[in-house]
């Protein structure tokens, strides 16, 4: 077994340590190590966004990044969204757009969209088409989506 | 006779609820198949062939076995039999780490001598293919003819005829959640299974048979999953995989598979290849018919597709075969055979009416027997603007080119029985429903909680709602053939009416009321005759004591009604110079029976036209006839849509009486079949092959010119 690393790194604000080996990608940390499941695994490639969080302010595909590259950043998962007794506006809007069916793509998405809006507090629809882009839906149809998203940065932005 | 009342009388029945389990999903809580971790859990990996067409000629297990960290390794094909497509699995290994079980993967060795390979239908077709079903003689089924009156002297009746051929290629599901089990073994005799699947009870009866348990020792959850759309039924080898290296190992067991695994083996839609000559009369009836076509399912039959479809013609003759390729089984894929069919009729149809000089809707309004249907042309082409579309197909000399399109849909969803169900109202007013159906995200949980709350005059939030679990022994079928709705629906709503029974029984001498006079209002019970006898939901259900009230219900078949009529109206904009499509708009007129939740209804319908519109224009299986290889295995090659695919979406929940009626399917059917009209409308040059891209655009713009 390759020997393991321990890293250090701040996960919702909270730092927490691991080990892990130096092939485990920050996905399969985060599921498999810390338990935090709330990433997905769609396509392990890059391809399909269900895996993406907020690493030091910058959106990224999990899988396509390693545990140890980690070492003290800053890690935001959908898990530390909400606050204990009030949800995102995000994920509010969401839930009032009814933009989910199955939901395995909706962390994705909602991480997705709160590093949009955290650099661009009022995008245009067109700009949030192409930002989301890298995130895939098999079920939901993506305008009630693209829709929530426009409904939160109003929110927010206000 | 059982009715869920007026719409007026409704306070939930068809309105627009927030889905009950969205805040577990949108914080990430919500645990899928994927997501179940159980301690000291290994990881399960399958070593897959990467060869077509091979004979085992030996399997050599020792160097995984010995790799540290491996804790199983099973052959799952014996030595002397055949590989017949890419995928196929070979062998599969436990092992503490999932990277673990990558290393012992790559330390399997394979002897194989391979045999000659087909991968297209063309190549299967070909005298002199190599044989790669030993029963079907030249790779093809026998072929399943339908007639019905006389061709013949149909087409002798016919003042314009079309010859054409219409193809589709194979589609591939693309759950997003990969399918997989997690496998723990209670002990020898009970078994816990979290399966991604559209099908708690029948998963379990399989692993029952298999594993030889008695069925009740067998427990599958379903809590959440991400997607099935007609592939995840039955457990597949990787679920009986996953079973049998935890009874080995005697640990959990977790095995999903991997998204190229998820493309080449977990199902897909078959293609369809189809030679059609019509006619119709000078008045505008469709009068004859004779088609000739295949599909491939890949090594396995279920290559069915309709046609005619929809609309009336009274002389026919249809053949279809299966073509086998050494590739990956078909598995029923969302309204299973007909957008193919509704792809090559709408196209054909609308082939017809420009041979009679006459507008597509007319031209379907003559042939369409469907009453909704016939309703549904008017109000969708009032909402597409139907009058704006070119009445020259591809007509100006612009570089940008819009157009307009119709197509038409049919399903079934009227449920079936088989369907258990137990409400029960607890003393402390708390509400319970439990049944074996699964949410595939569909909403039956939100579904089942709006009927009960409906019944006893509370807020769905009061009613927890259990379902995707099969330990209570509560059965419903599986979640296909958009069954689900009607089959659960009515066995919830009689259960509740029966535990209600049962309350007001119980509270009457209280009320000193006769039973028939009490009625439920907002978390309150009354006397219908004398208002000022009201108590609290809490204070009726408190006269319980320490009993519970607990009660199942029927499944009656006068609460849903089977047939779903569909239209849907497109319009695209072509770039004549580069070939770009770009949908603009669909508007989707679904009827739907009573949607009992028309926000997730909605949701559907989107659903439905987004898939439609990812064959229409983007989604093709890539097979490689060289080396066997499906070249798209994966989802950046494999085109699905994204959100700047997605055009404005209308959709219009069709209503036409109050019964249920399922809608998971039919919303995909129409879609591929008006995206493609529309094209013809913008540019005047017809694609008969789906998925329309930019290179056969530009192709047939070239040969036009």
């Amino acid at each position: 077994m390759a020997r393991k690393s321990h890293v250090q790194t701040t996960i919702n604000g909270e730092t927490v340590e691991f080990l892990c080996e130096s092939r485990q990608s920050l996905l399969e940390v985060l599921r498999d190590e810390l338990y935090l499941t709330g990433a997905k695994e769609g396509c392990n490639n890059g391809n399909c966004g269900a895996c993406s969080v907020i690493l030091d302010g910058r959106l990224v595909n999990s899988c396509l990044v390693l545990g140890v590259e980690t070492e003290g950043k800053s890690v935001e998962t959908i898990e530390g969204l909400a606050d204990p007794d009030k949800l995102h506006p995000i994920q509010d809007a969401f839930l009032e757009n009814a933009a989910l069916q199955c939901g395995i793509c909706t962390p994705g998405f909602i991480m997705s969209a709160k590093a949009l809006l955290d650099s661009n507090p009022n995008p245009t629809e067109h700009e949030i088409r192409y930002w989301l882009a890298g995130n895939l839906c098999r079920c939901t149809g993506y305008d009630k989506i693209v829709k929530a998203v426009m409904d939160a940065a109003k929110e927010t932005s206000a | 006779m059982a009715s869920w009342g007026e719409a007026s009388e409704s306070r939930l029945i068809g309105k627009r609820v927030t889905r009950l389990s969205g805040k577990d999903k949108v914080t990430g809580k919500a645990k899928y198949t994927f997501d179940i971790n159980e301690p000291g859990m290994l990881y399960g990996r399958i070593l897959r062939s990467e060869t077509a067409h091979a004979t085992v000629i030996g399997i050599d297990l020792s160097e995984a076995e010995a790799l540290p960290g491996v804790k199983a390794v099973i052959p799952l094909i014996e030595v002397g039999n055949k590989l017949r497509y890419q995928g196929q699995e070979i062998a599969a290994v436990a092992a503490e780490t999932d990277d673990i079980a990558k290393d012992a993967i790559r330390r399997i060795h394979v002897d194989l001598e391979e045999l000659p390979h087909v991968v297209t239908e063309d190549d299967a077709m070909v005298e002199g293919a190599p044989q790669i079903r030993e029963d079907w003689a030249g790779n093809q089924s026998e072929p399943n003819v339908r007639e019905d009156g006389d061709i013949n002297a149909g087409f002798d009746e016919a003042a314009v005829e079309v010859e054409a051929t219409y193809h589709t290629p194979v589609q591939t599901h693309v759950c997003l959640e990969t399918h997989g089990h997690v496998a723990k073994w209670e002990d020898e005799q009970n078994l816990t299974v979290w399966a991604s699947t559209q099908g708690v009870f029948g998963v379990r009866n399989d692993f029952a048979q298999h594993f030889e348990l008695p069925a009740n020792q067998v427990r599958v959850i379903t809590e959440h999953m991400g997607g099935g759309f007609g592939s995840k039924f039955g457990p597949g080898i990787e679920g009986r995989t996953a079973v049998e290296l935890a009874r080995i190992t005697g640990k959990a067991v977790k095995l999903m598979l991997t998204r190229k695994a998820e493309h080449l083996v977990a199902g897909n839609r078959p293609s369809m290849t189809q030679q059609v000559r019509a006619g119709a009369t000078s008045d505008g009836r469709l009068i004859a018919y004779d088609m000739k076509g295949y599909g491939t399912g890949g090594i396995s039959s279920g290559a069915g597709f309709t046609g005619p479809y929809v609309y009336h013609v009274p002389n026919s003759r249809a053949e279809r075969v299966n073509v086998a390729v050494n590739a990956g089984n078909q598995r029923a894929m969302r309204a299973p055979g007909h957008p193919q069919g509704a792809f090559a009729m709408d196209s054909l149809m609308d082939e017809l009416a420009e041979k009679l000089g006459m507008d597509p809707v007319e031209f379907r309004r003559i042939n369409d027997p469907n009453e909704v249907r016939q309703a549904q042309y008017t109000l969708g082409a009032q909402e597409i603007g139907w009058h704006r579309r070119n009445t020259v197909p591809g007509a100006g000399t612009s570089v940008k080119k819009r157009g307009m399109g119709v197509g038409s849909g049919q399903w079934g969803g009227g449920g079936g029985r088989g369907t258990e169900a137990r409400v029960t109202i607890n003393a402390d007013g708390t509400v319970e429903a439990v049944t074996g159906t699964q949410d595939i995200g569909t909403g039956i949980r939100t579904v089942i909680a709006m009927i009960v709350a409906e019944e006893f005059g509370l807020e769905t939030t009061d009613v927890r709602v259990k379902v995707g679990d099969s330990q209570p022994g509560l059965p419903s079928g599986g979640s296909g053939g958009s069954q689900t709705t009607p089959s659960v629906a009515p066995v919830i709503k009689t259960a509740a009416a029966a535990a209600k029974q049962k309350l007001f029984e119980r509270i009457a001498p209280l009320l000193d009321a006769p039973v028939g006079d009490l009625r439920v209002g907002t978390g309150t019970i009354y006397v219908v005759s004398d208002r000022t006898k009201t108590i609290t939901w809490k204070q009726a259900t408190g006269q319980l004591g320490m009993e519970s009230i607990s009660e199942g219900g029927t499944w009656e078949e006068d609460l849903r009604q089977n047939g779903a009529a569909g239209t849907q109206f497109a319009e695209v904009e072509i770039d004549t110079q580069t070939g770009a499509i770009r949908v603009i708009k669909i508007v989707a007129v679904q009827d739907c029976g009573l949607a009992i939740n028309r926000l997730t209804t909605e949701s559907q319908v989107n659903g439905g036209v987004i898939m439609g519109l990812g064959q229409a224009i983007l989604e093709e299986r890539f097979m490689d006839p060289v080396t066997g290889r499906m070249l798209n295995a994966n989802l950046e090659d494999y085109k699905v849509p994204g959100t700047l695919e997605i055009p404005e979406i209308k959709s219009i929940v069709f209503d036409t009486h109050r019964k249920v009626t399922g809608v998971g399917e039919p919303p995909c059917i129409p879609t591929p079949g008006a995206i493609a009209n529309a094209v013809y409308n913008a540019i005047g040059v017809r694609i008969r092959s789906l998925p329309i891209t930019p290179d056969k655009i530009l192709d047939a713009l070239a040969e036009k010119a």
